[in-house]
């Protein structure tokens, strides 16, 4: 969509007022600064689908928009896990990290910060994964998206 | 040269042809009104209230097919404008709106006067722009006027800071738009379109049901050819009345939740529908679950949004309404053949069966003046040639059942938002667009006294309006569901302390009628018409107690209509 103030609200303010649920919702400029994209990930019957995509394409701010799940497509989050780390504790996390393709991005005697890229079902897997008690805080970036292949989104 | 933004304004409306101005000044628009003052290109109307401003330049819109533009200030004169945005939204019209705001190094600091304009107007508007530089302040309004008036026609608003009026850059008129963002279709598929019209032939009971869109996107004449030539019966929405003759022998009234029994009926019992330029309201659909469920649905409009919305539909076309009838009526002469007539005929005996109900048929009085009357006689006076206007209640749709209107653009009502107070204001708009036509507001004690003010701007621009009062002392549609749903308990639908509308007339210099006997709403109403240079104010007293048939009440089909 056009890279322009106010270009957010009109997507966020149409699912709001026409009661569609928003699941989660990324936005960034693209290498067009003009532009940016947004990928929005939301639930609904195909007549729901089918007019979330008319009245999306309705707003002059979009440009163009593409439903990835007509295609086969990659999904994208990442997770930002602080958890608590001492003593022995520390090779248990330092494992499942592994295992996971995570790394760990910040240390303290205390804590790891631990970033996780990947579908989003693998990032619940993970948190499933840790012990409850040693999680102090995580943060998700919500889910960007992109077509298999040689199909692309272009203006 | 270098001009001002104030000027760059004035000078683009000039430019893009716009010859009136509804609007209210302020602090933030003053800027705007030197300019305006220092030039007589554009004429500005000054109204009373700026929800005034926007339903005349609704009004006007409606009336001429061309844009309408209002100019009103900051904070309350944009809030007070927003009704009339979300009138004009509802119903597609199509309409710029000017407003006022704090200078840019103010905007977030609560200063006064100051409202996220684009904020709060967003969900009721087709686009809105706040213009942060001087030198987009042109290429804005361009947009903007491209953006109402193209595809699915709409309100838009710009906002522009005080200090972007005084800032100064060079200014040549953009003549061009490209947005590559929006590009609205105009033609339709051509293979839905041949599709379409094979189903069409193929109708054994088919009918044609138009809204607004036709009115709107001008396919009035080619939509009238079209439904001679098949020979099927055609309804309107209370939107699309006059895009097809009122008072041809095909046309079944109006349809929907105060619709003709024949228009109601043809449209639960037909096995081929084709929709136009209308959008399956519920107000037209009743319960959806029962609509049209013999039918096959073809469905013509300019906003794909709008296709399988309410209902799914078989044969989806997405285009403006002129250009698909083009399309269709030329594949349907170039078709040998023309539908089953044998099945036509059966069709309208049955269509004939049930207009013998009548179902427009009340009781007239020689006692007291019943509504319809006085509607079935501003017809004959005004021989059907008036622009009418109306308000919202009962008084509205006794307008759309009793007046034919035989050509579009003539009846100018808020069917989608159903705003009370619009009346006035957009006869208004009505009238500065069509000097020398007859304008009628119907209205009712209630509806009128939202706007009144507006009689202080009819006489500054000497609007010779004919307020039709239906002077029920109740909030007539108010009362008649209470009536029906609530047992009779009227809460607060009773009119009391009225003005007397005759003095109030008078006092704002114009001419005030009360009218109590049905004998004399005739010779009143040509009296009335006669003074072509005032403004009458009819305070017609009518019958407290009538109510609008038919009806279908909410949650029942359009074959389950209350008659009486
Ligand atoms: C601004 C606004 N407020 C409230 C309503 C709800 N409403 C719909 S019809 C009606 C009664 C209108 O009364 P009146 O203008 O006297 O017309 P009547 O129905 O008696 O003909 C009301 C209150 C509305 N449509 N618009």
């Amino acid at each position: 969509m056009e890279n322009e103030a106010g270009a957010l609200s009109r997507v966020a303010g149409l699912f709001s007022a026409r009661g569609y649920n928003i699941e989660s919702l990324t936005v960034a400029p693209t290498e067009d600064a003009s532009m940016s994209r947004m990928t929005l990930v939301t639930r609904g019957s195909e007549e729901i689908i089918e007019q979330i995509t008319k009245q999306l394409n309705k707003l002059i701010d979009v440009i163009k928009l593409q439903d990835l799940t007509e295609g086969t497509h990659i999904e994208r989050e990442m997770l930002l896990i602080k958890v608590r780390a001492m003593n022995s504790g520390r090779e248990e996390v330092m494992r499942l990290t592994d295992i996971f393709r995570g790394s760990i991005i910040d240390v303290t005697e205390q804590s790891f910060t631990i970033e996780i890229t990947g579908a989003s079902e693998k990032l619940d897997a993970f948190i499933e994964a840790l012990d409850k008690e040693l999680i102090i805080e995580t943060v998700r970036s919500g889910v960007t998206g992109i077509a298999r292949g040689e199909k692309s989104l272009q203006v | 040269m270098e001009l001002t933004g104030a000027e760059i304004l004035v000078r683009f409306l000039k430019d893009e042809g716009v010859r009136h101005v509804f609007g209210y000044p302020g602090g933030a628009v003053l800027h705007i009104y030197d300019a305006l003052y220092k030039q007589d290109k554009v004429e500005h109307i000054l109204v009373r209230h700026e929800q005034g401003a926007t339903h005349a330049a609704d009004g006007y819109a409606r009336a001429t097919g061309k844009p309408g533009v209002a100019l009103v200030t900051s904070g309350p004169g944009a809030t007070n404008a927003v009704t009339g945005i979300a009138t004009a939204y509802m119903d597609s019209v199509p309409m710029v709106v000017i407003t006022g705001q704090v200078p840019t190094n103010l905007i977030g600091n609560d200063a006064f006067q100051e409202v996220d304009s684009v904020g709060i107007t967003r969900p009721c508007v087709k686009h809105n722009f706040l213009v942060k530089r001087v030198e987009d302040l042109a290429i804005t309004l361009k947009r903007a006027f491209y953006i109402a008036t193209t595809g699915r026609p709409g309100p838009v608003v710009v906002d522009v800071p005080k200090d972007i009026t005084a800032a100064k850059t060079d200014y040549v008129f953009p003549r061009k738009v490209e947005m590559r963002s929006y590009k609205p279709v105009t033609k339709g598929h051509i293979g839905q379109i041949k599709r379409a019209v094979k189903l069409m032939l193929s109708a054994e009971r088919p009918m044609i049901y138009t809204g607004g869109g036709v009115v709107l996107g001008g396919g009035s004449q080619l939509l009238t050819e079209m439904t001679r030539l098949l020979g099927f019966p055609i309804t309107n929405t209370l939107m699309g009345l006059g895009a097809y003759p009122g008072t041809d022998k095909q046309f079944l009234g109006m349809l929907g939740m105060h619709g003709t029994y024949e228009a109601n009926m043809a449209m639960h019992h037909c096995d081929v529908l084709i929709a136009i330029g209308a959008r399956f309201d519920d107000r037209v659909t009743g319960n959806i679950e029962k609509f049209c469920s013999k039918a096959k649905i073809i469905h013509v409009d300019i906003d794909p949004s709008s296709i399988s919305k309410n209902v799914r539909v078989d044969i989806p076309i997405v285009g403006t309404v002129e250009q698909v009838l083009r399309d269709m009526l030329r594949i349907l002469k170039e078709k040998k053949g023309g539908p089953d007539k044998a099945a036509i005929k059966a069709w309208w005996k049955q269509i004939e069966e049930w207009r013998k109900t009548d179902c427009l048929k009340y009781e007239t009085s020689p006692e007291v003046i019943k509504p319809q009357f006085v509607l079935e006689n501003l017809y004959k006076v005004t021989r059907g040639n008036a622009y009418v206007t109306s308000d919202v209640g009962q008084h509205q749709m006794w307008a759309a059942q009793f007046y034919k209107f035989s050509k579009p653009y003539r009846w100018i009502n808020s069917g989608g938002l159903g705003t009370m107070g619009f009346g006035l204001p957009a006869a208004m708009g009505v009238q500065i667009a069509h000097p020398r036509s007859t304008v009628a507001c119907v209205t009712g004690e209630g509806s009128i006294q939202m706007c009144i003010q507006e009689l202080a701007t009819c006489l500054q621009y000497g609007l010779p309006i004919k307020i039709i009062t239906l002077n029920n002392r109740f909030l007539g549609m108010v009362r008649q569901w209470q009536e029906f749903f609530y047992e009779g308990r009227y809460a607060m639908s009773y009119m009391e302390s009225l003005p007397d509308f005759v003095k109030l007339a008078e006092s704002y210099g114009h001419v005030g009628m009360r009218i109590e006997d049905p004998a004399d709403v005739a010779p009143a109403l040509k009296e009335a018409m006669a003074m072509k240079k005032r403004l009458v104010f009819m305070d017609f007293v009518t019958d407290q107690t009538e109510n609008v048939y038919p009806m279908i009440p909410a949650g029942a089909g359009l074959n389950e209509m209350i008659l009486v």
